[in-house]
């Protein structure tokens, strides 16, 4: 197919009808839940398990073998001969989410970013195990556990353990986890809530390093494993995020994804890996949502005070904020085109890792770049809390920070154009 | 649907352009720059290309049809060679675009033949002028009706080969709008300058001011005839065309200055292997690869008609400014003091970076 930029239909259908539950749902929620951090927005997480359900899916994660269907994407449905659009109308919806909320958006009910390494390096029986619930009666989630206090972005350097007990053939696991997006919601068995479960990082041969390190399901309810803390944030505070602790957590042989063979090579470890590749234009996407939102609002409020953006004049005649609010639109768009590409290639089964990565820098760069201009340009109106701006602001700049920092991501992009590896670009 | 695949034969043109741009043009930059000398010859070899001829018609003495995704396409692969050889190649498309897209159907049939058919022929427009506001949107040069014909007055800058041009297409402000009038050579009134714009770059690509002292043409060398045209399809396609070519200059220095920071050593290392230069050379692909699809995006709109094509195109232009400015910049900087040394071509693409906020005008799609 030559190149294009029309937007396919069933993309379109599902941001018009995302546009009215983010108005609905999430915005008019926007402040309460940010001035009542830890409050669980139950009608958030009803409403869009339900609709998803109606929708015929139990997640927001494309399915593997019939990536074609967003949740949403009816008018694909059933058509082999289009080119598959899963990761696409799911960017999509993400950036029409964010645009509500995008805390809010993280307690969207469903695998998450735990679902997604159970799909990218689970065997097919594990997928079928752990991927089930999320179409059940009630709304389920699962967490990503890799962050520990002393290992961020250095994933290497993890240091929960895990042995296997040979007798039971079960796994014993130990370690202290953070920052688990969505943590509570996985592990702590509220009655409104399927059973969750986590995805947790751990060493199964330290002396391995990287190639040692594997991933394993625990399930909500398992002995051992507890939310220690919930965190106090900046921004998305309606969305949890925890410190789990695990002590002698048992869990069954089949729980480790992938697997359990100890190579040279460093399989595990780039599981994980290439769930970030799927994974990071999502999260960009996110981010450019808030981005617009706020970006949207500059200039209604301007709009509301008389003042035009006179687009097509040399820059040497346009009033400063008229210049600050082109160049953030071109930063947006220019951002949003990334992340397109980048699911479009993930779509089309194209090694995305470099698309991925740039597109989650300029993605960082401009959603904390255009929030942090709107506060200022709004003056007052921009730093009150009457208003979602400087909401907005602090929600975005978790963007440049989760799922690989700015800085990792400039070094992932660093290694792709240069063709070097981890140890010749540390 | 979306896509990102250039056609198979976007594809082999893409890979003709990139041949011609880096074993000719880009061999003989520096030596053209130096000299102010482009050899016709090189011209020539890039007029074969056909890439004017495959976007008119066959009626109007061409092989193909329009299209702005090409065109950037070409433009970006052609770019990359040498900027100044390119605008040169592409010259009498100032001229012959703007006849295809908005022109009547006498103008059509008696310019564009005479301007595709055969070897390359200086045809070439006038929109620049020499003011720091300079507006494409509200010009200081003059249209004003008398009788059967339109009187043009005021002055033109940065006009390529208008020393030799057959005919240039000036851009004149007639009642407050941009309008295009076709005027021929040795038109009484109109003065080409004897020296040749000097500027910061391009030195290669022969510029020229042109003064209009009440030139008379007739009322029918009005671009689109009677009724004139819009203006904004023009501007849009020459943002595009900018922007496109930005990145194309962009990214030369881009991979010029990441294969020598993968040479270079310091400190017992490629210096590629420092982060301080390796996240320079991430974010300079990054910012190049956002502004390459902001504009692929705006010549699509263009090619189907979107309503919000004109601003996009004005988006991408913008964006393409800092973007070059950015890219260029950091080229030289990796390079350190071997950057700043002629030897080397990263301070002549840095030169181009900056001329991209002036620009608009010299190239369409």
């Amino acid at each position: 197919m030559p190149i294009e930029f029309e937007p396919p239909k069933p993309i379109l259908q599902t941001q018009f009808v995302l546009k009215t539950v983010a108005e609905e749902m999430m915005r008019a929620k926007s402040r309460y839940f940010d001035e009542h951090e830890h409050e669980i927005p139950w009608d958030y997480i009803e409403f869009m398990h339900n609709a998803m359900k109606a929708m015929g899916a139990g997640s927001l994660a494309p399915k593997e073998k019939s990536s074609s269907e967003g949740e949403e994407g009816k008018g694909e449905r059933g058509n082999g001969k289009r080119p598959p659009i899963g990761y696409q109308m799911l960017a999509a919806q993400i950036e029409a989410l964010a645009w509500g909320d995008v805390g809010m958006y993280l307690c969207t009910p469903g695998g998450g970013l735990g679902a997604a390494a159970v799909q990218a390096a689970g065997t097919p029986e594990q997928k079928e195990k752990f991927l089930a619930r999320f179409a059940g009666e009630k709304p389920t989630f699962a967490a990503m556990c890799m962050t520990e206090a002393g290992a961020g972005s250095d994933t290497a350097s993890i240091r929960a353990r895990a042995v296997l007990d040979e007798k039971t053939n079960e796994w014993v696991i130990n370690g202290e986890k953070i920052f688990v997006t969505a943590g509570d919601k996985s592990l702590t068995e509220y009655e409104k809530l399927g059973k969750g479960f986590i995805v947790v990082w751990a060493s199964i041969d330290p002396s391995a390093g990287r190639a040692g390190m594997r991933a394993f399901v625990v399930e909500a309810g398992t002995p051992g494993v507890k939310v220690t803390k919930l965190e106090r944030k900046m921004g998305i505070r309606v969305s949890d995020t925890a410190a789990i602790s695990l002590v002698d957590v048992r869990v069954p042989f089949d729980h480790l994804l992938g697997s359990p063979t100890i190579e040279k090579t460093t399989t595990g470890f780039k599981g994980a890996m290439a769930t970030f590749d799927a994974t990071r234009p999502l999260v960009a996407a996110s981010g450019i949502g808030v981005a617009r939102a706020a970006l949207e609002f500059l200039k209604e409020k301007l709009a509301e005070n008389g003042i035009q953006i006179r687009y097509g004049l040399p820059r040497q005649k346009l009033t400063n904020i008229e210049r600050e609010v082109i160049d953030m639109e071109v930063m947006l768009r220019s951002a949003w085109l990334m992340v397109i590409k980048a699911v479009w290639m993930a779509d089309n089964k194209k090694p995305n890792a470099l698309e991925s990565s740039m597109s989650k820098v300029k993605a960082g760069d401009v959603t904390t770049k255009i929030t942090q201009k709107v506060v200022e340009i709004l003056g007052p109106l921009g730093y009150s809390r009457e208003f979602l701006a400087e909401k907005w602001f602090r929600d975005a700049k978790i963007t440049d920070i989760y799922e690989g920092t700015g800085q990792i991501n400039r070094l992932v992009v660093a290694r792709q154009i240069l063709g070097y590896s981890g140890a010749e670009l540390r | 649907m979306y896509s990102f695949d250039p056609t198979e034969e976007q594809q082999m043109l893409i890979e003709a352009v990139n041949k011609y741009a880096v074993n000719d043009l880009r061999a003989a930059a520096r030596e053209a720059e130096e000299s102010g000398e482009l050899p016709a010859k090189l011209v020539s070899k890039g007029w074969e290309l056909g890439l004017l001829q495959a976007s008119i018609p066959e009626a109007y003495g061409g092989f193909g049809e329009r299209s702005a995704v090409t065109g950037v396409l070409a433009l970006e692969a052609m770019s990359f060679g040498d900027l100044a050889g390119t605008l040169a190649v592409m010259t009498p498309a100032l001229f012959a675009m703007p006849i295809l897209l908005v022109g009547n159907e006498e103008q059509k049939q008696f310019w564009l033949p005479k301007v595709i058919e055969g070897d390359w022929r200086p045809y070439t427009a006038a929109l620049i002028e020499y003011a720091f506001d300079f507006d494409p949107l509200a010009l200081r040069t003059t249209a004003v009706r008398q009788g059967e014909e339109y009187v043009l007055s005021g002055e033109k800058a940065f006009v390529p080969f208008a020393k030799e041009a057959e005919a240039i297409l000036v851009y004149a402000n007639l009642d407050g709008v941009t309008q295009g009038f076709i005027v021929s050579k040795n038109t009484a009134g109109l003065t080409i300058s004897n020296e040749r714009e000097k500027l910061m770059s391009l030195n290669a690509l022969p510029m020229y001011r042109v003064k209009l002292d009440e030139v008379k043409v007739p009322a029918s060398n009005r671009l689109g005839g009677a009724s004139g045209h819009d203006f904004e399809p023009l501007l849009a396609s020459m943002r595009v065309a900018a922007a496109s070519a930005a990145v194309g200059v962009a990214n030369a220095a881009f991979e010029y200055s990441k294969n020598y920071a993968k040479e270079r050593e310091a400190f017992g290392v490629k210096i590629a292997q420092k982060q301080a230069v390796a996240f320079m050379l991430a974010e300079m692909r990054t910012e190049i690869e956002a502004i390459r699809l902001l504009t692929w995006e705006a010549a699509w709109k263009l090619d189907n008609g979107k309503e919000d094509a004109y601003i996009e195109a004005y988006l991408a232009s913008t964006g393409a400014i800092d973007m070059a400015m950015m890219v260029t910049d950091r080229a030289v900087q990796i390079l350190g003091g071997h950057g700043y040394i002629r030897d080397h071509p990263v301070e002549m693409w840095m030169r181009n970076g900056r001329g991209f906020a002036t620009f608009t005008g010299l190239a369409i799609v």
